[in-house]
């Protein structure tokens, strides 16, 4: 299973937890592997079929460019980072 | 949080830094080699569960450590020196480019950044490379929304190195596409031609050779012209730290800090062109030191807000800055085909820091506020 790093403003959903496993093959899977285990997950990472543009998901320190179809190993690091407008 | 260089690192650093500071002071030990101590290196876990890769922030301290300014008098009375140490992330993403070869043998440089900081000539510096070119045979231009494929801000530290790539990958394609003509002219497999600073040859017919810009006049009668295509979306970035060492006067009486001496140190990567990087360092500073010393809002007792202009909103002038040493320490990032990092964000972060620790060791005082107006020093200093 994938070790899953929850950013703080998502710990309210997991009694604080901010470290996770989670099974699935893509970020997408283990988004809904981790919202059925935390009811409300989902809503807060994603907008329809996409994450939401105020989050950037890595998988193994890589930017997710495939959003939710990103794959996913078994030993897979997944950390969701709200997202800052630099200059 | 809107865009703004290095968001919100700035004031977390300001924080953070005094903190350390304290740490440092309490166990009698230098406030660098404290640092120094405790540096993340390669494999060091950050907070938010991302992994430090390819970094060199104890580099930076060994070099702030060694530069003469650290241990030079501070000469005078009211005198403080101080130092922060601070890290940014920096950021790849989209950016596109292209690259057309003209009959003459020079190339045009479509570029979708926006150039704010000079980035049209560092980029036109790595296309020159990529292709064994002489930088003035390369012009580059910043093309509109219309004219070429989606590119990100040019902010976020990422031009230079995201919208490098994007040209290597354009010259790398043009150079794939003259190849092929190479080997149209010859009579050879494509696969037998190379090409090296400036020529192309054949592994089949040693006698054969060709020139580039010979090759660019001969592109019509061969198939037509050529534009190379560089679309990328770049996953990784190389993050880079920033030591800064403040000398700092302040007046006991009105408590105006005078800013003596200021160094920025900080791992650059590969610097593409130098005195670019080196104005990216001194004006992130200078923001930084604005941040620190003047920089705020003032409102009256009624929440009208007072200084609204920017004849009332003090920025920082060549008056109130010194000239600001720059040291460069180049550890290319291995993931860029020119080991370029972000450099732009990084300045802003440790200045008020600096000069916090600085003030605190010219006042006894230490802040806990920005900006540190003269009334706040004082303030903190007991005497009003």
């Amino acid at each position: 299973m994938a070790t899953v790093w929850i950013p703080s403003l998502l710990r309210d959903l997991t009694a604080g937890r901010q470290v996770l496993d989670a099974p699935g093959r893509t970020v997408g899977q283990v988004i809904d592997a981790l919202d059925r285990a935390y009811p409300g997950f989902r809503d807060r990472l994603c907008e329809g079929n996409r994450i939401r543009p105020i989050l950037t998901a890595y998988v193994d320190g890589r930017t997710a460019q495939l959003g939710l179809l990103e794959p996913v190993g078994e030993q897979s690091e997944v950390q969701f980072l709200p997202a800052v407008a630099g200059g | 949080m809107g865009p703004y260089r290095a968001p919100g690192s700035t004031p977390a650093s300001f924080a953070g830094e005094a903190v350390v500071d304290e740490l440092a002071e309490k166990i009698g030990m230098d406030p660098l080699a404290f640092r120094l101590k405790n540096c993340a290196q390669d494999g060091t876990r950050r907070i938010v569960g991302a992994v430090h890769r390819d970094i060199a922030g104890i580099d930076v301290l060994k070099a702030a450590q060694a530069h003469e300014h650290y241990s030079a008098p501070l000469g005078g009375p009211n005198r403080g020196r101080g130092v922060a140490f601070a890290y940014w992330g920096n950021w790849g993403a989209e950016s596109s480019s292209t690259i057309s070869v003209n009959g003459d043998g020079t190339v045009s440089l479509l570029l979708g950044s926006v150039d704010i900081t000079g980035t049209r000539t560092s980029l036109a510096m790595q296309a020159a490379e990529a292709l064994g070119l002489a930088l003035d045979q390369v012009k580059p231009t910043v093309a509109d929304t219309d004219a070429i494929g989606y590119t990100q801000v040019s902010a976020g530290s990422r031009t230079t190195m995201a919208s490098g790539v994007s040209v290597v990958k354009a010259a790398e394609d043009v150079i794939a596409q003259m190849c092929a003509r190479a080997a149209m002219l010859w009579s050879v497999p494509v696969e037998s031609v190379s090409y090296d600073q400036g020529t192309f040859a054949t592994s089949a017919r040693a006698t054969e050779r060709i020139g580039f810009v010979e090759l660019a006049g001969q592109l019509n009668q061969t198939g037509g012209p050529i534009t190379g295509v560089g679309n990328v979306n770049v996953p990784e970035w190389g993050g880079t730290f920033g030591a800064h060492i403040a000398d700092v006067e302040v007046d006991p009486e009105t408590g105006k800090v005078t800013v003596l001496r200021y160094t920025a140190v900080q791992d650059v990567g590969t610097a593409i062109h130098p005195g670019q990087v080196e104005g990216q360092m001194q004006g992130g500073a200078t923001q930084g030191i604005g941040w620190a010393l003047y920089e705020g809002y003032a409102y009256d007792d009624e929440g009208q807000l007072l200084n609204p202009t920017l004849l009332d909103y003090k920025q920082p002038t060549a008056l109130d800055v010194p000239s600001i040493e720059t040291v460069l320490i180049e550890d290319p990032y291995p993931k860029h085909p020119f080991g370029v990092r972000g450099v732009g964000e990084t300045p802003i972060v440790p200045p008020p820091g600096a000069l916090a620790n600085a003030i605190y060791r010219a006042t006894g005082a230490r802040m806990d506020e920005l900006p540190m107006t003269p009334t706040h020093i004082l303030e903190q200093m007991g005497v009003i």
